[in-house]
């Protein structure tokens, strides 16, 4: 996904002027590379290294699908703090019916995912139908699930898990084309995704420009596209060097293209904006506002129930304190990402970058060895940072 | 007299546009001076210099004041040398008391303990002065806005002012509560307040003000003294404009076709309090191509009739039909309102009608999306080019469509709540204050839409509390009071004292 900079307001092309009215959207993208290259030098290359880089992937992977549905919620003006607590649930309840119900895969994976969606709506119902505040209902929730996940594991691990549903997480695409490395499935998929990326963005700019509203500069283009299509194929080349491409990333990178298109290109992703921008005009022009943010909580819990299956896979069992703690990373990850606290603003895209931004700086700093509380402070700081960024950033455009 | 303030050559930049050029003001102590001027001209920044929130340095220009060279680097120091403001929107915090409102920041107290029988008893003071009978204990969210105003008004009081000034402190209130506002600031000047009184209501103006300075396009175009020569409308709105505007409101061939709308035995009870009813069987109609107007006061229950026939909006328990073309159809819910062929402008742009943080195009297709998809997925193109189509036909003074919304003035953002929904291709629209806060330019570029919808053979409600723009505009009046419909007038035998002795016989 390049197209992390949508064209507005100025017609004129002025480098200068363009780069400060974008300073968030090209900050983001350049926060994580500057943050990655930090790593790579002090960790002396061990952030990039093949196994590390797939490490990174399956350690992130929950907090990105989770951050997918967490940016719709804020978009809605609303939070969900339970995520964490259902996550854990319902890894629990998958290893319950695998473990020790010794029900199939096939259908565990779908009924949990059908579990997550209800308990959604059953905090949705109060938020949307009732109004009541969601920081009240899914603080509730986040108790709640909590406590079903101990009284459902009796306050022990529940594993291990067959080797079909540990795939979902820990798996990798086979080689179509052979196994030896490097893995050629990987590299055409790869290739292909980069091309994909810069036709697109050729197209849109050249959509934009027929109606005059292109104000990228050409050069600003090409170092973006370049930058985004060599990052992908240089991670893709380092997987296929590797074990090739994990099943989550696939997932993680397909739900990525599906949710950005759904929140950009379509009405009811157009809707939700309106929705968190102003409910009552939103109302008042025809749009069922209950029903939105309804389902904006359903959809939060089915990939809620996602994560928790896949998080539940990479342990290979579940535990009663999977989760803790997550729904903050997640929400921190969205705030980061450019979403604003009053709705209505933020990006899928931005959310993923965020999401990544939060993840190498785990990941790096437990590779240097820097002890879980200065990673705490530091993680709050760098949130800190880049809220007050966007506070500015605004101040500054008045 | 002599001058209590002048400020000479104020010129205020801002990145990229000159908001003040050399602008002069000179205000006579004791005096009630009335600032006038289309939206964007330049008074709010005029005031915000006065009063210290742009401060000291970041204009050129001096400021004298009571006969010294003022220096203000904040709202304290105007305010302690009595220079207090009133802005529009009310610096008022709706859950605490009357009392504690008035002594905000300037409590009664001793050592940071509350000194609460001295509060009552300066409140009671002050409120008896305002002429406002409440008590010092009731919180300010149960007052009406024009109870609030005089709270207000009561809180400048407290801080012994020498110089009130009033951001369009009438825009929000009723007749009847506009005319106690303008007494009470007459009142003031009797015991020696002077008054800066930005306004967009001419006669108010007139009625009132001794001086009258207009500004147009960040600079002083004329200062009218209303002792030493007739100040008429006409005049303050050609230097307001730059041209002549002997025409307010344009001409129309006024022609009702064929039945549109019909409302039958309307009823609607209060949201909360089912058995207070708020509508009380209500019967009009709108003809094709028909301007119709409603009158009344505030609080008559226009905006409420007008929300519950769109969509149940508001009220519950809602009984009656509404006909379209000799049909019932459904307007249970607002989607549906909107398929029927009903569009409703609200009152309140920012709060009801748009999504501030949008961009202009994505408010305008936001009722009608389904014009600019197919099957869920927009088509960008497209909906930029209706965005378009409307921004060159409203006349949207906006670089490009991509622009927020919020980025707007008023009379602009109206503009784009109206294309929004004509985009939404409805039979008869219902505008509620279809002109409240926006200027006189912009008020005739409306007024022009209206009738080139009416052209088009639409049915067109128009609410407004301003009645000579409900005569200007309307082939027929309905007069509403109390929740109900006390007479109807053909625009040719209406005049405001016919409309108000409907309103006070009923």
């Amino acid at each position: 996904m390049s197209d992390t900079v949508s064209p507005e307001q100025k017609t004129q092309t002025n480098t200068t002027t363009y780069l400060l009215g974008h300073l968030r959207d090209y900050g983001l993208l350049f926060a994580l590379i500057a943050i990655m290259l930090f790593f790579q030098v002090v960790t002396d290359g061990v952030l990039l290294k093949p196994v590390n880089i797939t490490n990174l992937f399956l350690q992130n992977s929950y907090i990105i699908i989770m951050a997918l549905g967490m940016l719709i919620v804020i978009v809605g003006g609303h939070i969900d703090l339970s995520v964490g607590s259902v996550m854990g649930f319902v890894g629990a309840f998958a290893a319950v019916m695998i473990v020790n119900l010794d029900v199939p895969v096939a259908i565990t994976i779908p009924v949990c995912l059908v579990v997550g969606g209800l308990i959604g709506a059953a905090q949705g119902y109060w938020v949307a139908y009732w109004n009541i505040p969601s920081f009240i209902v899914t603080l509730a929730g986040m108790l709640v699930f909590r406590g079903l996940s101990l009284w459902l594991l009796e306050g022990q691990s529940v594993g291990p898990f067959p080797k079909s549903f540990q795939l979902l997480s820990t798996g990798f695409v086979p080689d179509i084309f052979g196994v030896d490395r490097p893995n050629v499935t990987a590299l055409a998929v790869g290739v292909i995704a980069a091309c994909a990326i810069v036709y697109l963005g050729m197209r849109k700019r050249a959509r934009n420009m027929a109606y005059g509203i292109e104000d990228e500069p050409f050069s600003f283009f090409v170092v973006r596209n370049a930058i985004v299509a060599g990052a992908l194929l240089f991670v893709i080349y380092k997987l296929s060097t590797f074990r090739g491409l994990p099943n989550v990333l696939v997932t993680m990178g397909l739900l990525t293209i599906v949710y950005a298109f759904v929140t950009e290109q379509t009405t009811i992703g157009r809707r939700v904006y309106a929705l968190g921008g102003n409910v009552k005009a939103a109302k008042l022009s025809g749009i069922p506002t209950e029903r939105l943010t309804f389902l904006t909580f359903v959809n939060m819990g089915v990939l809620a129930a996602l994560a928790g299956l896949i998080f539940a896979a990479r342990l290979n069992t579940a535990t009663p304190k999977a989760g803790f703690a997550v729904e903050l990373d997640v929400i921190a990850a969205v705030f980061i990402g450019g979403a604003s606290m009053s709705g209505g603003v933020g990006k899928i895209v931005g959310a993923v970058i965020g999401a990544f931004i939060m993840g190498v700086m785990n990941n790096g700093m437990s590779i240097m060895g820097i002890g879980i509380d200065y990673q705490q402070v530091i993680k709050g700081l760098v949130l800190l940072a880049a809220v007050i960024f966007d506070v500015y950033n605004k101040q500054k455009q008045r | 007299m002599q001058t209590l303030l002048e400020m000479r050559d104020i010129t205020k930049t801002f990145p990229g546009v000159k908001a003040l050029d050399n602008v002069n003001l000179k205000v006579k102590e004791g005096e009630i001076h009335a600032l006038v001027g289309e939206n964007g001209a330049g008074k709010s920044t005029l005031m915000k210099v006065l009063s210290g929130v742009y401060p000291q340095g970041t204009y050129d220009g001096e400021i004298h004041y009571d006969g010294q060279v003022a220096r203000f680097n904040g709202i304290s120091d105007s305010e302690n040398l009595g220079i207090i403001i009133i802005h529009q929107e009310l610096a008022l915090v709706p859950l605490l008391s009357i009392a504690e409102n008035l002594f905000i920041g300037n409590e009664c107290a001793s050592k940071g303990v509350m000194n609460w029988p001295e509060t009552y008893r300066r409140t009671e003071a002050l409120l008896k002065k305002v002429g406002l009978r409440e008590q010092p204990a009731t919180p300010v969210d149960s007052l009406g806005v024009g109870k609030q105003q005089l709270v207000e008004i009561a809180k400048a009081l407290s801080k012994d002012v020498r110089l009130l000034i009033l951001d369009e402190p009438t825009a929000a209130l009723s007749e009847s509560d506009s005319q106690a506002l303008l007494d009470l600031l007459l009142e003031l000047k009797a015991e020696g307040v002077t008054s800066i009184i930005i306004s967009h209501k001419l006669n108010e103006v007139r009625r009132v003000a001794d001086t009258i300075t207009v500004i147009r396009d960040g600079s002083t175009v004329s200062t009218l003294d209303a002792a030493t020569e007739e100040i008429t409308e006409d005049r303050i709105v050609r230097d307001m404009v730059g041209r002549d505007m002997s025409q307010r409101y344009p001409e129309r061939e006024r022609r009702a076709g064929d039945m549109l709308m019909e409302v039958e035995n309307w009823n609607v009870w209060h949201p909360e309090h089912a058995t207070r009813q708020m509508i009380k069987d209500i019967n009009f109609h709108v003809r094709a191509g028909e301007v119709v107007g409603i009158a009344g006061l505030m609080g008559a229950g226009r905006t409420e009739l007008a929300m519950s026939i769109f969509g149940r909006s508001y009220g519950q328990n809602t009984t009656g039909t509404v006909k379209l073309k000799g049909q019932p159809i459904d307007t249970s819910t607002v989607a549906a309102a909107i398929r029927s062929g009903l569009a409703y402008v609200t009152e309140d742009r920012k709060e009801l009608g748009l999504v501030l943080e949008d961009t202009i195009q994505r408010n305008i297709t936001l009722a009608n999306l389904r014009d600019v998809s197919r099957s869920g997925v927009i088509n960008e193109a497209e909906e930029t080019k209706v965005a378009e189509r409307y921004r060159k036909a409203m006349n949207i003074r906006t670089p490009s469509v991509f622009q927020k919304v919020m980025n707007l003035s008023g009379g602009n953002q109206q503009k784009v709540v109206l294309s929004k929904w004509l985009f939404a291709g409805p039979e008869v629209l219902i505008l509620d204050e279809p002109t409240r806060g926006i200027d006189v330019g912009a008020k005739f570029e409306i007024y022009g839409i209206i009738n080139e919808l009416s052209a088009q053979g639409k049915g067109v409600v128009m609410i407004s509390s301003e009645m000579p723009e409900l005569l200007g505009m309307s082939d027929r009046i309905y007069v509403m009071n109390e929740g109900r419909f006390v007479g109807e007038l053909d625009a040719s035998d209406a005049s405001q004292e016919r409309i108000m002795s409907f309103i006070v016989t009923h």
